[in-house]
């Protein structure tokens, strides 16, 4: 991906460079200097055949390079580790199927979403009530969470440490303050975390909730909130 | 009445035959009138104020996140101004501006008719925009505060539960109402264009500017109708329990997405192409050159026109639910007849006599700032680079490069058109002042936006507690937006200071197309006489019968007298058909 960035970019300074010295030059050379008329010409075949058929030839190169990117992006390797992730107003549940891990965390109370280093993470988004975005800046993806609808991918994360992230998509009054972490770990630190925040009432709960939220639409409290706004 | 003489016998300065209309003056005059140039006027100078009022908007929003924790306004009141900000910029502003303002003027002028093809329907297109621009604001009066959900209202969010104020169902009506208004000004503009031209007047013999009104009024047909339709069933969403978009009735959320972006992206362009045919104009007539490309420039805009039908769906690439490669494509090759248009721009200032007077600077502005803008839209149509900027500020900086070339465009349009409409000209000092402020404003308010996007800042968020390093960039991108504003301060000034103070005469700026044949402002029915037609430029081939327009690899020189042989052809067509009317 990060290849691509740099292809449309290294497009982009070529072909703005380009226009921008041309017009540059326009208006430095092309000053009015009297009452002269000069000369009408108003078409010049070779050259609009020229810039319309190199752009059509710079764009099908861009397509082709972001199709080579979007497949590897969007493809759905054999995952190891499966996190549900259920957005509601405002705040967010990760859920560890297979496990008794959930943890939740609404507004002021960032909840922190835990997985292992190096390791293919199958992510299931849902929402409970509007559309929300699953945004982490450091793995340069977003995903909108939608109601009714089972959103998939897989996050492969490369490195260790915590990374914030953020809904971006509007989704009511506190919006701007609907955010989580996602901490990245070794295998071994996450088996043992997982260990020491199993917590089979509140797995329990959060499953009832999650499931009476799908089914209603509407907006109910989650078992373990505490937050205050 | 309108005479068709030729130049032989007719001289711009000829007594003109006293004009015979008495209609009512003052506010009745305007309450009443059905002329195009009356009721264009109204909507260029309601959708100017609703312009200012939007920009009032967006200065409280920066001026809120020049602090990571700012305090001026709430949360609340964060997500109704800048939904509101949004909504007046692109529902009562921009389009209005365009279609409604300068193309309900211009447009029956450029191609020698008398007025538009339905004058009452015209009227009751100012009044329901109006009418709707009045409703939208009224939100803010209500309990609850005007609209909040953004000015794309994305379902559930904008269903009775999450948003149950009446600001809501202002917005709704508002929208409505001026949606209607803007369908019937397509209609108005498509009959005018297509049934109204003058004698000589061939398809392609009309000027770039009422070429792209043509298909910008074409897309407002197809797109607006879907808007409507859309608006019609949020509506009964919320009052009559309708669950077209709401999952519990069995409705799909992503469809008002579907339908909103059906008509959102032909908006875009209905935006734009306007603003487009404004600078053609300008940029032609400051240059002392024909439109370089005219064809290709007519083509692109048609291409660009039906691309924007098929692009809807690169809003919605994070959604996971659209198929990302088509739309992928869809959305790049617009680029293709954008880049010739920036092309033939600069091809018509090739070897020019560059003029920079106000309007010539602005739409030179516009220019390099849709440049930026369209170069950073080619980003997004890419999915993968789109999944890292969608909703961030990189997004809004793309859109606020574009829009406020678009700006630019506008204003130059009103230096540039303002006399011929009013009789007087503006300022060029003031308007000199205007320029640079607007100009620099825009770069230093988009540029640090594009970094914070890409440095993870989301949209629409009214605080960024955990990222107090985003502050220095917010800051620079307040003082641009606060040039932007002292920019709106001086044209309001310009304005006031040349009333009635520079009369224009017929044509200041030796300009090209027909409405510089006439008087400033026109009579009423717009002509005593017309020129012969036998070029997009009119008025150019009157004043300057020596030098026509030149096709590639003919005449070498400026004087050059015999017409290029395509031009020779269509005119013995032109000569038959001129004889048998």
């Amino acid at each position: 991906m990060y290849h691509l960035w740099q292809g449309f970019s290294i497009g982009a300074v070529v072909i703005g460079g380009f226009v921008v010295v041309l017009f540059v030059y326009a208006i430095v050379r092309f000053r009015r200097t009297g009452d002269n008329i000069p000369r009408q010409a108003q078409y010049h075949l070779p050259a609009e055949v020229l810039y319309t058929v190199v752009p059509i030839l710079v764009v099908f190169g861009l397509f082709a390079a972001t199709l080579v990117v979007e497949n590897k992006e969007v493809s759905n390797p054999k995952t190891n580790v499966t996190v549900d992730v259920n957005a509601f107003q405002w705040g967010w549940k990760f859920t560890y199927p297979g496990t008794e891990t959930v943890v939740i965390g609404q507004t002021t109370q960032d909840p922190t979403m835990e997985i292992p280093v190096n390791t293919n993470i199958h992510i299931n988004l849902t929402s409970t009530d509007v559309l929300h975005g699953f945004y982490v800046k450091a793995f340069n993806f977003s995903r909108y969470a939608l109601p009714g609808v089972l959103n998939q991918f897989t996050l492969d994360a490369v490195k260790t440490g915590t990374f914030t992230g953020q809904c971006t998509q509007l989704c009511g009054l506190y919006h701007s303050l609907m955010f989580f972490n996602v901490k990245v770990v070794t295998m071994p630190q996450y088996s043992a975390w997982l260990a020491k925040t199993a917590n089979p009432a509140a797995f329990a709960a959060a499953a009832k909730t999650t499931k009476q939220q799908t089914s209603t639409q509407v907006p109910t409290k989650p078992a373990s909130s505490q937050g205050s706004n | 009445m309108t005479d068709l003489i030729t130049p032989q016998v007719a001289h711009a300065d000829d007594g003109h035959p006293e004009q015979e209309h008495h209609g009512p003056t003052g506010i009745l005059k305007w309450m009443t009138s059905t002329d195009h140039k009356v009721i264009g006027l109204s909507y260029t100078v309601t959708s100017v104020v609703m312009l200012i009022i939007g920009g009032l908007f967006a200065e409280i929003i920066r001026a809120q996140l020049s602090s990571p924790n700012g305090t001026i306004v709430s949360l609340a009141q964060y997500n109704e101004l800048f939904t509101m900000h949004g909504s007046v910029m692109i529902y009562l502003f921009a389009g209005p501006f365009a279609f409604g303002g300068l193309a309900n003027i211009i447009v029956p002028i450029q191609i020698g008719a008398p007025d538009m093809a339905f004058p009452r329907l015209n009227a009751l297109s100012y009044w329901l925009y109006l009418m709707g621009s009045l409703t939208m604001l009224m939100g803010f009066f209500t309990a609850g505060g005007a609209a909040n959900f953004g000015w794309v209202a994305y379902a559930p969010l904008s269903n009775s539960i999450n948003t149950p104020g009446a600001g809501a169902d202002l917005w709704i009506g508002g929208l409505l109402l001026t949606g209607f208004s803007a369908i019937f000004t397509g209609v108005n503009l498509t009959a005018t264009i297509f049934y109204l031209r003058a004698p000589g007047m061939t398809m392609f013999r009309m000027p770039i500017f009422t070429w792209n009104m043509l298909v910008t009024a074409i897309l407002i047909l197809l797109a607006f109708p879907v808007l409507t339709a859309g608006l019609i069933m949020l509506y009964c969403d919320r009052h009559f329990g309708t669950h077209i978009f709401s999952v519990a009735g069995g409705g799909v959320p992503v469809l008002w997405q579907h339908i909103f972006w059906f008509w959102g992206h032909p908006e875009v362009y209905i935006l734009a192409l306007p603003f487009f045919g404004i600078a053609t104009e300008i940029i032609a007539v400051f240059s002392k050159k024909p439109v370089f490309g005219y064809k290709s420039m007519v083509f692109a805009t048609l291409t660009i026109g039906a691309l924007s039908l098929g692009v809807w769906a690169h809003h919605m690439f994070t959604t996971g639910v659209v198929l990302l490669p088509f739309f992928s494509i869809m959305s790049l090759l617009i680029a293709v007849p954008t880049g010739i248009k920036i092309f033939n721009w600069i091809g018509t200032m090739w070897r020019g006599e560059l003029w920079f007077s106000t309007a010539m600077l602005m739409a030179l502005g516009f220019l390099f700032t849709f440049l930026i803008g369209g170069l950073t839209g080619v980003y997004l149509a890419s999915p993968p680079l789109d999944f890292f900027t969608h909703d961030t500020y990189f997004v809004v900086a793309h859109f606020h490069s574009i829009v406020m070339a678009l700006v630019l465009a506008g204003m130059g349009g009103l230096y540039f058109w303002g006399p011929k409409f009013t009789g007087y000209l503006l300022n060029e000092k003031f308007g000199k002042i205007q320029f640079w402020f607007l100009f620099i404003g825009t770069q230093v308010f988009t540029f640090p936006q594009y970094i914070l996007g890409l440095d993870g800042m989301p949209r629409r968020v009214a605080i960024y507690p955990h990222s107090p390093q985003w502050k220095s960039l917010n800051d620079w991108s307040t003082f641009g937006a606060i040039l932007v504003g002292i920019s709106m301060i001086v044209f309001v000034v310009n304005v006031g200071y040349s009333w009635k103070r520079y009369p224009a005469g017929d044509n200041p700026w030796d300009a090209q197309t027909l409405e510089w044949f006439t008087t400033s402002p026109p009579p009423h029915h717009n002509f005593y006489r017309l020129p012969q037609i036998r070029s997009e430029r009119p008025t150019w081939d009157y004043n300057h019968p020596e030098h026509r327009s030149l096709a590639h690899g003919t005449g070498g020189t400026s004087t050059h007298h015999e017409p290029p042989l395509a031009n020779a052809i269509v005119g013995m067509l032109e000569h038959d058909q001129d004889h048998g009317a």
